[in-house]
């Protein structure tokens, strides 16, 4: 009984995040919009993930649509296993220490740009602009990580 | 020469690995460098793609409670229906203002210049006078004085709308454009296509309108101004510009509503630039003719809000469902109409139903098959009310239902009229969907919603290329549809709040192709981060969507318990969230905002009350039943309507006898049990003035609702109880 109220919900979610970006109305989303549906639905899958799970319910017609048929057992299955668990907040400031060689408790706006843009799932320009934008102090010009953590936790309870 | 070069490229590549691997062995973290970034990086898209969830559901908050309050227009026709049959008699006065507004007697000195040219302005006036034909030195003169804060002088006004209302009526329905005359054509420059709803937004309509005007006398082939939805003098009531015109001119507030109501109904109903764009505020449907439309009278189309005779047969359905409320002796209410044939013939259906709360749609619903004048639930049950004093009706009268009760309609307009009612209301109201096919607007409550076949028709039909049209808010300013065949344009940056979204214009050449033009107002809103932009949206939408949810409280506790047996005040996840889609019908995505609405047990459950606990009333209600607070914020829109129209001399203020007479007038059709002996305490505690007259406005402003934890609203609540009370 419990099991079957949580697949309901599981459900619901799945499909309330999956219809916010169907913009065509006919329960279909464009493939990158996947990512951000997983990431909405507090999963924390890598981009190699994120394609794992198109290369799974892509049409075979290669069309760049998603169904919510196809995508609902398997996002079901993912909800249900947890199977990409979020970042722990102390992994996520341990991460930052990591690049913060010279442990000055932040981090240069250079220093942050080369490792994000540079090292593992690289940034875009776009993307990078606007971490800066927000995450760096207007004042002295750098990113206090330590501070950043705290404001930007959000509850994975969704 | 190639063992030379080979044993030179081994010898590079050599070095190469080498350089790499002492890299490595010398830096034994970069490995864990890259899985340092990679955390990172997973964690920043997943803050960024969770914040574009929160803007989503945050928009769809905003434009389900605003569709929601659009839902109720068709019904305020039938109050103001009713209103008029009921208001003459308790006043035993002649036709007033109601009326006025709804069937206008033609004034004969509303239609001679005379009767404005001979006002008197007074010397201590310090704003523009103006002078007619217009020059540039009028239109700074305006300029300069509205951002002054003045306020136009009515003479002015008065002469100002009737030129406008003059050069209107040489017009053409369809007003055709053409780029070969000017450079560039500029929906929203030189020449200008304004597409509708200049009004009912915002404190500054008049001022907004004046300048439309005033520039359109002064540049008649350049100023090209379409009718929109909100240029409707019964919309105007709701909306909040019949009530800054009455704020605003109080002596002459009845002539400028009447020539505004002429001047709209004078607005042309569309554009076509060089026979291949079509611009109209709302849309079309599967029955726009554009060759009809051209052709209509569209001065006797007043107000999208007069229901046709066709409607009529939808009220058998709403009627069915309404067949409730009967009070203790087996009679109806509102039995002051005796039965006539047609009535006895509608009553027939299927046997009443006891539990009011069958599947009619309430106020804030969306997505109900019903017909869209099914009226909202009310907390309480009818309770009985003395019989309004018989009157004149006329036969053939039709039960309307609204607000839990029937009102009586005035006879239907005849047919040739319903077809030009219905041509108008398409282009007005319409909205485009991506489904094929053309349904009933029932979110808006008129017009249609379109598929691209229609769309693709209508091309074809008429050799068009491009429907441009408004009426529906977009986050960027503008949207395509339809495979591009139809552009969506919103000028009004942040709509719902500060920061809801852009605004657009579109700048067309001779090679009809738009380009689009976005900006955003605001000081504010570029030094901000999206984080913070999306926070101050997200909590106003928040904001808004609770006070909906408070004013519904007696109705969602009285849901929820049915499923807490125990009233353990916590019910699960899924059974918050369905009595929240059952009873408010907002189309939102409740799970994902549970966690901004109430709180959880370490279990799970949701303890239902805790999304009451920050809101309350601005008074101390000990005094009368618990729902008053709820009724009247809910209705407050329509008690001000009520409260403004009796207040016929608009001085802010009401007697003590017409404020009793308001509320039990408007009790009755909510058949909300309120004791009347508790309103009149009530009334004689607010602070009233000298002589024994109310500030209704006060009045309902003790009743709001507030936000327990909002210390501005908790400083002003004090200051007014410690007036009050």
């Amino acid at each position: 009984m419990a099991a079957r109220w949580q697949n309901t919900d599981f459900h619901k979610k799945i499909k309330t995040a999956f219809k916010a970006f169907d913009t065509k109305g006919n329960n279909t989303v464009d493939h990158r919009e996947i990512g951000t549906i997983m990431f909405s639905l507090g999963c924390f899958p890598s981009q190699a993930e994120v394609h794992d799970v198109i290369a799974q319910v892509e049409e075979d017609d290669t069309s760049a649509y998603i169904s919510l048929e196809k995508f609902l057992p398997v996002m079901t299955k993912v909800l249900l296993e947890k199977k990409f668990p979020p970042t722990q907040e102390d992994k996520l400031l341990q991460a930052f220490e990591v690049l913060d060689k010279k442990k000055k408790g932040y981090l240069e706006k250079e220093e942050l740009t080369k490792y994000m843009m540079q090292e593992g799932e690289a940034f875009t320009q776009k993307e990078m602009d606007e971490m800066l934008t927000a995450f760096t102090d207007q004042t002295n010009n750098v990113i206090h990580y330590k501070d950043l953590i705290d404001q930007h936790i959000f509850d994975s309870d969704l | 020469m190639g063992c030379g070069t080979s044993a030179a490229a081994t010898e590079t590549h050599v070095k190469r690995v080498e350089k790499i691997e002492g890299e490595a062995s010398r830096n034994p973290s970069r490995a864990l460098t890259m899985k340092a970034a990679v955390l990172i990086q997973q964690w920043y898209r997943r803050y960024m793609a969770h914040l574009e969830m929160r803007r989503r559901y945050t928009w769809n908050i905003f434009q389900s409670i605003e569709y929601a309050g659009e839902q109720d227009q068709l019904q305020l026709s039938s109050f103001f229906s009713f209103m008029m049959d009921n208001f003459t008699q308790l006043n035993g006065n002649g036709p007033d203002l109601i009326s006025q507004l709804l069937e206008p007697v033609l004034d004969p000195w509303l239609g001679k210049e005379s009767g404005f040219s001979s006002m008197a302005v007074p010397d201590s006036y310090t704003g523009p006078r103006l002078s007619f034909p217009l020059s540039v030195c009028d239109t700074n003169a305006l300029l300069h004085a509205f951002k002054e804060q003045q306020t136009l002088h009515a003479k002015y006004l008065l002469q100002l709308l009737y030129e406008t209302k003059k050069l209107l009526r040489q017009m053409p329905n369809i007003v055709p454009l053409s780029t070969s005359y000017t450079k560039d054509i500029t929906i929203c420059e030189t020449p200008y296509v304004f597409n509708g709803d200049f009004v009912d937004r915002g404190k500054k309509s008049i001022e907004v309108v004046v300048l439309l005007f005033a520039y359109f006398l002064l540049y008649p082939d350049y100023m090209h101004l379409n009718r929109g939805n909100h240029e409707d003098h019964i919309m105007n009531l709701r909306y909040g510009f019949t009530r800054e015109v009455m704020q605003k001119y109080k002596t002459h507030s009845r002539e400028i509503l009447q020539l505004f109501q002429d001047v709209f109904s004078l607005l042309p109903l569309a554009a076509i630039i060089d026979g291949k764009i079509l611009i109209v505020h709302g849309g079309i449907s599967d029955q726009t003719d554009l060759d009809f439309l051209c052709s209509l009278d569209r001065h006797k189309v007043k107000s999208a809000l007069r229901l046709p005779r066709q409607s009529f047969e939808t009220l058998d359905l709403a009627q069915n469902c309404r067949q409730t409320r009967l009070r203790p002796d087996g009679s109806r209410p509102n039995s002051r109409n005796q039965r006539t044939p047609n009535q006895s013939r509608r009553r027939r259906g299927p046997p009443p139903h006891q539990d009011s709360a069958v599947s009619c749609s309430s106020s804030s619903s969306s997505s109900s098959s019903m017909s869209p004048l099914c009226s909202p639930r009310s907390p309480s049950c009818l309770s009985p009310h003395p019989r309004s004093p018989s009157m004149h009706f006329t036969l053939h009268s039709l039960q309307v239902p609204f607000l839990d009760s029937l009102s009586s309609l005035p006879p239907p307009t005849p047919p040739q009229h319903e077809r030009e009612w219905k041509q108008v209301i398409d282009i007005l109201w319409s909205d485009p969907k991506n489904q094929d096919g053309c349904f009933p607007n029932l979110f808006r409550g008129g017009g249609c919603y379109f598929g691209p076949d229609v769309t693709e028709r209508l091309m074809l039909q008429h050799g068009l290329k491009l429907l441009i049209r408004s009426h529906e808010c977009k986050q960027e300013g503008y949207e395509l549809c339809h495979g591009g065949r139809v552009i969506t344009i919103f000028s009004a940056s942040n709509y719902y709040e500060e920061g809801s979204n852009r605004g657009a214009y579109i700048k067309m050449g001779k090679d009809l192709v738009p380009r689009f033009y976005q900006y955003q107002v605001g000081r504010s809103t570029r030094k901000l981060t999206l984080t913070q932009r999306v926070r101050v949206v997200e909590s106003s939408a928040l904001r808004a969507l609770k006070e909906k949810l408070f004013t519904h409280r007696s109705e969602l506790m009285a849901a929820f318990k049915e499923f807490d047996h125990n009233l353990k005040g916590c019910v699960s996840v899924s059974e918050w969230a369905h009595v929240l889609e059952s009873t408010l019908r907002l189309d939102l995505p409740w799970r994902t905002l549970r966690p901004h609405l109430v709180r959880v047990t370490a279990e799970g459950a949701v303890e239902y009350g805790s999304c009451f606990e920050d809101m309350g009333s601005g008074t101390q209600l000990a005094q009368v039943t618990p729902n008053l607070a709820e009724t009247l914020f809910r209705y407050r829109t329509d008690i001000e309507i009520i409260f403004n129209i009796i207040d016929k001399d608009h001085s802010g203020l009401i007697s003590i006898e017409e404020f009793r007479q308001t509320w039990r007038l408007f009790s009755a059709h909510l058949g909300v049990d309120i004791n009347n002996a508790a309103i009149d305490d009530l009334a004689r505690s607010i602070d009233f003035n000298k002589d024994g007259s109310i500030d209704f406005a006060e009045f309902l402003d003790a009743f709001r609702v507030v936000h327990k934890l909002d210390k501005d609203q908790q400083l002003s609540r004090k200051i007014t109880n410690a007036e009050t009370f």
